[in-house]
């Protein structure tokens, strides 16, 4: 019944619309004007150009100071401070020309509105004019590109020998992450050899994945390295980790990596944002299926020396799991009973 | 004397055209090979689609904006897809948004607006009778309608329509098993994306070679209005782009129905473990974006030529700098190839490529920043008048420069890291090509409906439809810049997971009323487009006092355009306010010892030139 007055009162409305138009056409007729546009709303388009413009830069300019903290997420990497710093140097120098360049848009459109008594410019060309702004956005971009290409080159490097190196794996619909252990070495895969419980496909011919762990969540050290190893099982997926400003896609059968250094721990974030619920999470970017919004992990920080407790407490995969000893070749047998733990 | 021969032509000619002409409903409306009823085909199938792809966006910022509201009064045009609960299906929320990209970008901005003003002013303002192949012509616009037929039926799939975004990288598309609409749905995008194409290459071929070959006598390259150089390159970046297209889609239909594996590689679904070893799906988004990217001024560049057309008209100016704009839409065609791995910063590229790829995506802001420079100084000092082709073309200027600055964070490869598919690529992609672009569409509608339909469109509604439009298109990508430096990304069913991304719900909620109040405005322009056509204000010759040659055929022209000779062009389409002309325009037709009083030092010289040409025209006759 609800959908019927609905409908109802849509076509009421559109009928008197109709009306309204059919109307104001035949006057239009009765009157006779003949010109295509009359002066009158010529005026008034101008004017709307001068209404709009200050409605929406009035608008804008509310919005983008009044809301500033609520859309401009705290930063937390070394990396993301200085790709921050790149973006609101970016948007100084556009947010400029683009103000410029709309308030001329409207204000010529404004003031030069059709007047019967005048007659427009004839002005072609006027070639040094085109050089200068050719010219000149050539070289301010010149200085983007330069200051964003020194940043891209820093954080693309490679990365440093003491990294602390974790591997993350996306899959439909979760990320699963695995420790380097000890040696701070993640051991090989191979997708083959992925099963119900080896999610990793881990290789265990490779002595330097026999301590490796596995944790619930991303922890990582504040201050030091971290290499994320980053890697596909079925889909494309991105890591994606908003606050280190930290983003890059999950390729099967081709690893990607990512490394960055946190500088704010979950605990001085929580006190920074006032709020002790907070925690640094981790999310899909790239889509996946119909679970790509769920893809969540949390990401905690930890003072160097706490992270070097938390890790000295996880068991080996391989020590959870002993029935894998068997695909551990002989001669590597009693190595990776020591260094896994199941010997202790 | 020259005067008389041509009145006899006329005669003779509409003698000829008489006995030629035994066209019956179906040739002239259907299989047509007239260009002009071709161009009509193609805009209002890209009238079609633009609603159908309009009204999927409301449906994606209904979810958006709305996440717990009961969908369930959509349930009789969509089924299944809206769940027990009243809430849409995710997996149908990523068909919808990967259908409103495909069908947007392609078959309204591409097949809509290059096929109906390319296929409509090419011959009408280059002065030919048609194009060079009409038959070719016909077969474009049959191909994309068998691609739509087929993209359209997929639609109704009972597992969905293609589903992985409109880029559909492999293997998510690749694998049936990795969501439903990668399985009939995705063939079936497949198989219309190979049709579509075939009608673009179609498409692109006779407009490259109509224009270099049937311009009439006296229209140089110089003298081609900007309309018809943006149609002439966007159908050179076409031809050289979208084959290759063709051939990541073939790979990808080997991979998916063949077991090659080309995209493929380690995988590991659905409890096995596949056999594909040694592909790349990073081969795939080369493929993609290499035209994926000159694709973006393939449905921009027609729109910028529109726009330069109807603000010289309108402005009662010359374009500044026509050079200029030729020169620039040379580089934007050039650099067009050449920056396509800007989609791939974060992709796991090789970095020294991003690099490299940085710098040559910032240089295409030079050009673009030249064209909107030249746009403001031909507004400036100018007599405008504000027709809704105008205010369009002006709205297009505006959004295409807040869009395009936000293209010098994304092209930023540093930047991108953060910005990589969230919504503020979202808004930048929009406005920079989807509004822009649809802008120039509506734009070209207002400007060309009298000489389309021999009627005038009524202006008071038009003016309605463009404020409402344009308040309604910032007021829906303005807002999601904040929520994409915010970080939210994009084609996510829902943000209730995340803290990160648990604000900005009234935000959301403002932009999807926005996104419906737009979507309804846009029946006011069914409305005036509909009705004018039988019932709107009889046209003149030339309603906007243009100088181009298209307003000098008659008010409905017939196959063939001109009934007798085809003019001669004497001038560049720019001689607007020319200080000592009586008239605030010179028409191209006008010889410039006609106009003794207006011309400028050279032209003079140019009068020796023109009496030759018109004694050996009456030698050849």
């Amino acid at each position: 019944m609800f959908g019927f007055y609905i409908a109802l009162a849509v076509f009421l409305v559109v009928a008197i619309l109709l009306l309204i138009f059919r109307v104001s056409r035949l006057i239009g007729v009765v009157k006779g004007t003949g010109e295509v546009t009359s002066k009158s709303s010529n005026n008034f388009n101008a004017a709307m150009m001068i209404v709009f413009m200050v409605g929406f830069f009035g608008l804008a300019a509310w919005y983008s100071f009044g809301n500033f903290d609520a859309y401009d997420p705290p930063v937390a990497s070394e990396h993301g401070e200085l790709t921050d710093k790149l973006f609101w140097r970016t948007m100084w120098v556009t947010g400029i020309v683009f103000f410029i360049t709309n308030v001329l848009l409207f204000y010529f459109s404004w003031k030069y509105r059709y007047s019967e008594s005048r007659r427009a410019l004839f002005y072609p060309h006027n070639n040094k004019l085109e050089y200068i702004w050719t010219g000149v956005p050539a070289i301010v971009l010149t200085w983007l590109v330069i200051s964003g290409w020194m940043a891209w080159d820093g954080i693309m490097s490679e990365a440093p020998e003491d990294s602390e190196q974790i591997e993350i794996m996306g899959y439909q619909f979760a990320w699963s992450l695995r420790y380097g252990g000890m040696d701070n070495e993640v051991g090989d895969y191979d997708y083959r050899l992925i099963d119900a419980v080896n999610s990793h496909g881990q290789d265990f011919s490779d002595r330097s994945g026999f301590d490796d762990f596995q944790f619930r969540d991303l922890v990582v050290p504040k201050g030091k390295p971290v290499l994320l190893k980053i890697r596909a099982r079925d889909v494309l997926h991105s890591v994606y980790i908003p606050h280190m400003r930290l983003k890059m896609d999950a390729v099967p059968g081709m690893p990607t990596q990512f490394w960055f250094v946190a500088n704010k721990t979950t605990a001085e974030m929580r006190v920074e944002e006032g709020n002790p619920e907070f925690n640094y999470e981790l999310a899909c970017t790239e889509v996946c299926g119909r679970g790509h919004f769920s893809m969540k992990k949390t990401v905690t920080v930890l003072e160097p020396e706490e992270y070097e407790e938390w890790k000295a407490q996880q068991k080996s995969w391989l020590s959870k799991n002993p029935e894998y000893m068997t695909q551990v070749p002989d001669n590597l047998n009693e190595l990776a009973l020591v260094t896994s733990g199941i010997n202790e | 004397m020259a005067t008389a021969t041509t009145e006899a032509n006329i005669e003779v000619h509409a003698h000829e055209e008489h006995h030629e002409h035994h066209e019956t409903f179906i040739t002239k409306y259907i299989f047509s090979q007239d260009h002009k009823t071709i161009a009509k085909q193609f805009l209002i199938s890209g009238i079609f689609w633009a609603m159908i792809g309009a009204a999927m966006s409301v449906v994606f910022r209904l979810q958006l904006g709305f996440p717990d509201a009961d969908l369930g009064w959509l349930r009789p045009f969509l089924g299944k897809w809206i769940q027990v609960d009243g809430s849409l299906d995710p997996n149908f929320y990523l068909a919808l948004v990967t259908m409103h990209g495909t069908i947007m970008v392609f078959f309204v901005l591409t097949a809509g607006l290059s096929g109906t003003f390319s296929n409509f002013l090419i011959p009408l303002q280059i002065g030919a009778r048609d194009m060079a192949s009409g038959f070719m012509n016909m077969l474009s616009y049959w191909f994309f309608f068998l691609s739509s037929v087929i993209m359209f039926i997929s639609l109704f799939l009972e597992t969905g329509p293609a589903s992985g975004g409109w880029v559909v990288y492999p293997p998510l598309s690749a694998l049936p098993q990795a969501m439903p609409g990668s399985g009939l749905g995705m063939t079936m995008w497949l198989v219309a994306m190979v049709f579509f194409i075939a009608s673009s290459l179609l498409g692109g071929i006779n407009y490259i070679t109509t224009v270099i070959n049937l311009r009439t006598k006296g229209m140089t390259f110089s003298r081609l209005p900007l309309t018809i150089w943006a149609f002439f390159l966007t159908a050179v970046i076409g031809v050289l782009a979208f084959p290759v297209l063709f051939a990541a889609a073939l790979l990808l239909v080997f991979d998916r129905s063949f077991g090659t594996s080309f995209y493929l590689s380690e995988i590991y679904i659905g409890g096995e473990a596949l056999s594909n070893v040694g592909g790349s799906p990073i081969l795939y988004q080369h493929l993609f974006w290499f035209l994926g990217h000159p694709e973006v001024y393939i449905v921009l560049l027609p729109a910028l030529g529109i726009t330069s057309e109807i603000i010289a008209t309108n402005s009662r100016k010359p374009i500044f700098g026509y050079k200029a704009m030729i020169i620039s839409m040379m580089g934007i065609t050039f650099l067009s190839f050449i920056v396509w791995a800007h989609h791939m910063f974060v992709s796991g590229l090789n970095p020294f490529l991003g690099s490299i790829f940085m710098f040559l995506t910032l240089i295409i802001a030079v050009p673009s920043a030249v064209k909107v420079f030249n746009y403001l100084t031909t507004l400036w000092k100018g007599n405008i008048v504000f027709t809704p082709a105008m205010l369009f073309s002006i709205g297009l200027v505006s959004v295409f420069i807040s869009g395009g600055i936000t293209g010098i964070f994304l092209g930023n490869s540093a930047i991108d890291i953060q910005l990589h598919d969230t919504y503020f690529v979202v808004a930048h992609f929009h406005l920079v090509m989807g509004a822009a672009s649809a802008f120039g569409l509506l734009a070209g509608v207002y400007h060309w409906f009298p000489k389309m339909f021999g009627r005038m469109m009524d202006a008071k509604l038009g003016y309605i439809h463009f404020w409402l439009t344009f308040i309604g298109i910032y007021s829906v990508f303005f807002p999601m810049h904040y929520i994409g430096i915010a970080g939210f990304p994009r084609r996510y069913y829902s943000f209730t997971n995340f803290d990160a991304f648990s604000g900005f719900t009234d935000l959301n909620m403002f932009i999807t009323v926005a996104a419906i109040a737009t979507f309804v405005g846009q029946f006011i322009f069914l409305f005036n487009f509909f009705y004018s056509m039988y019932r709107g204000k009889k046209a003149t010759a030339n309603p906007w006092k243009s100088n181009t040659l298209e307003w000098t055929t008659p008010i409905e022209p017939e196959h063939g355009n001109w009934a007798g000779e085809i003019p001669h062009v004497y001038r560049w389409p720019y001689d607007y306010s020319k200080p000592g002309a009586e008239e605030d325009f010179i028409p191209q037709t006008v010889p410039f010892s006609e106009t003794m009083e207006s011309n400028l030092a050279h032209e003079n010289d140019m009068i020796a030139l023109e009496k030759e040409e018109m004694d050996e025209i009456v030698v050849n006759e």
